[in-house]
C-alpha cells in the first residue's frame, strides 16, 4: 500500500466527501474454532465478546498482565464456536505466538489466514451507494459493527460495515487472489461518484481526526487501556482475562496520565514524537501529530497528567527546539455528522 | 522537465542565477517526494545563509524536510504568495513555486546541471 496515490489531501477529502479505496490487504487475519474458542477469547482480550451475535464486529484488545495493550484488534463472530481476529499487519507473529501460548484450556484451533486473505476498505458517505451496485448483501439491513457473507462482483466476500475512518464505510474480506479484479472493479465502478484510491497517508490523518488509535504510536505494551481512553471495551463484569486485576487497581486508583487531544494555536505543526511541555516542563511527547486535512488546523495527540488534561489547558510543544503553543481539546477532532 | 537554465544541488534544490541574484526553490523531484505543501517556513528577509546548509523548512502533509541553500549570501527575498498558496510548491516548482532569492556572495560550486541532476535521480 503506497503512502499516496493522488496526494493526501485529496484523497482525505473523497473520503471525507465521497468515497476512498484502501487495500488493506497487509493486515492480519486468525481464524480461532472449536468448542473453546470463545473461552480463549475471553481470556487474551478485554471487551466481552459473550454478547456477540452471529455476524456481529467488537473491537477489542489484547492485553498483558499489567493491563497494557499487545494489539489492538476486531473480532468477527460467525457462529457461536467460530471468529475470527483482526490485527495490525506488524503484529501478526507476536500476537499469534501470545494467543497460542494461552491456548492451554481445551484446544481451539488457531489458524493465520492471512496471506489468503485479501483485504479492501471503502469508505466514505458514498461507499454504500457504490457497493450496493456490486453486491447481493443487502446495505440497509447491515447496521455498523455488523457483517454478512454474500458475494461482491460475484466474488465470495465478507462484507463487514466497519472502517478506520470516522466515515461509513465498509470491510471487504476475500480470498487474496481475487485482489486485483475487485480493486480494479470497484475503482471503475466508483469513478463517476468521486471514488479514488487512497493510502497510508490519507489513512493516518482520517483516523487521527477521528481519534482512532494507532497501535505503536498511541497504544502500546507501556500504556494502559485506562490511560488510553479504552475504559469502555475493559469488561471488568465478564470474568477472568489477563490484564483484569491490574486494570481494576488502575481504575480503583485512578489513573496518573490520559490520551489527550491538542490543537496548535500557530502554524506550526506537531509530529510523532516532539515533546511535550506544559509550564515550562517536559510532561510527554506527541503520539501522532498532523495537519488536520478536514479542520484545517494542526492537530495531534499525547498523554498528559491528568491534572493537565482538561480541555482548555494550554501546552507548548517542541517543533525542532521552538516551543508552540497548543491547547487541549475534546476529542474527537471530527465526527461525522449522521453518526 | 528540469529546466536546462538552472542548477541543481544533491538537497534537491534548484538555482536561476541572474547577475549576482540567485532564486532558489524544490525540484519536481522533491516536491513529488514531500507531497502536498502545506506550509513553507522562511528565513528572514537580510540573514546570511551559506551553502549546504539550511535556509526554512518545508513542511507536507505527511512530514517535514528542511531547505538547504544551494549557495552562500543573503535573503533578499521570501515568496510570500506560498503563506497563502503554499500548494504552488507542488503545481509550479520552477516557477510560482520559488522559495527566496538570495544576494549571491560566492559562485556556487559542487552544483549539477540539468542533465546530470536528471540522471541524478533517474539512479
Amino acid at each position: 500500500m503506497p503512502v499516496e496515490y493522488s496526494g493526501i489531501a485529496k484523497e482525505h477529502t473523497a473520503v471525507r466527501t465521497a468515497a476512498g479505496l484502501f487495500d488493506v490487504s497487509h493486515m492480519g487475519e486468525f481464524e480461532v474454532t472449536g468448542p473453546t474458542a470463545l473461552h480463549l477469547i475471553q481470556f487474551i482480550t478485554s471487551n466481552d465478546a459473550s454478547h456477540l451475535a452471529d455476524g456481529q464486529v467488537q473491537y477489542s484488545v489484547l492485553t498483558t498482565p499489567q493491563g497494557t495493550a499487545i494489539d489492538d484488534l476486531l473480532v468477527y463472530r460467525h457462529a457461536p464456536d467460530r471468529f475470527t481476529l483482526v490485527v495490525n499487519a506488524a503484529n501478526i507473529e507476536s500476537d499469534l505466538e501470545w494467543i497460542r501460548s494461552h491456548n492451554t484450556v481445551g484446544s481451539a484451533r488457531v489458524e493465520d489466514v492471512s496471506d489468503q486473505t485479501g483485504l479492501l476498505a471503502l469508505q466514505g458517505p458514498r461507499a454504500a451507494g457504490i457497493l450496493q451496485g456490486l453486491t447481493d448483501v443487502v446495505l440497509s439491513d447491515l447496521p455498523s459493527y455488523h457483517f454478512r457473507l454474500g458475494h461482491v462482483l460475484g466474488v465470495e466476500t465478507l462484507v463487514s460495515r466497519t472502517g478506520y475512518t470516522g466515515e461509513d464505510g465498509f470491510e471487504l474480506y476475500f480470498p487474496a487472489s481475487e485482489s486485483e479484479k475487485l480493486w480494479t472493479e470497484i475503482l471503475k465502478a466508483g469513478e463517476a461518484t468521486g471514488l479514488l484510491p487512497a493510502g497510508l497517508g490519507a489513512r493516518n490523518t482520517l483516523r487521527l481526526e477521528a481519534k482512532l488509535l494507532l497501535y505503536g504510536n498511541d497504544l502500546d505494551r507501556t500504556t494502559s487501556l485506562l490511560e488510553a481512553g479504552l475504559g469502555w471495551i475493559v469488561k471488568f463484569d465478564k470474568g477472568e482475562f489477563i490484564g483484569r486485576d491490574a486494570l481494576a487497581r488502575q481504575k480503583a486508583g485512578g489513573v496518573k496520565r490520559k490520551l489527550s487531544g491538542f490543537v496548535m494555536l500557530g502554524r506550526d505543526i506537531a509530529r510523532d514524537h516532539y515533546p511535550v511541555y506544559v509550564n515550562g516542563a517536559e510532561v510527554s511527547h506527541v503520539t501522532s501529530g498532523s495537519p488536520s486535512i478536514t479542520l484545517k488546523q494542526n492537530i495531534g495527540l499525547t498523554y498528559l497528567p491528568v491534572e493537565h488534561a482538561a480541555p482548555g489547558t494550554k501546552l507548548e510543544v517542541s517543533v525542532r527546539g521552538r516551543a508552540c503553543e497548543a491547547e487541549v481539546v475534546r476529542t474527537p477532532f471530527y465526527k461525522r455528522k449522521d453518526s | 522537465m528540469n529546466p536546462q537554465d538552472l542548477q541543481y544541488s544533491k538537497e534537491h534544490e534548484w538555482l536561476r542565477v541572474a547577475g549576482d541574484i540567485g532564486t532558489v526553490g524544490i525540484t519536481d523531484h522533491a516536491q513529488s517526494e514531500l507531497g502536498d505543501v502545506i506550509f513553507v517556513d522562511f528565513p528572514q528577509v537580510g540573514a546570511k545563509v551559506e551553502a549546504g546548509k539550511t535556509l526554512g523548512t518545508i513542511e507536507s502533509v505527511k512530514a517535514v524536510s528542511e531547505i538547504f541553500s544551494p549557495v552562500s549570501g543573503e535573503i533578499l527575498e521570501v515568496n510570500k504568495d506560498l503563506l497563502t498558496a503554499p500548494e504552488a510548491v507542488n503545481s509550479d516548482p520552477y516557477g510560482k513555486g520559488w522559495l527566496v532569492r538570495i544576494r549571491i556572495e560566492k559562485p556556487p560550486a559542487d552544483l549539477m546541471s540539468a542533465d546530470q541532476y536528471t540522471q541524478y535521480t533517474a539512479g
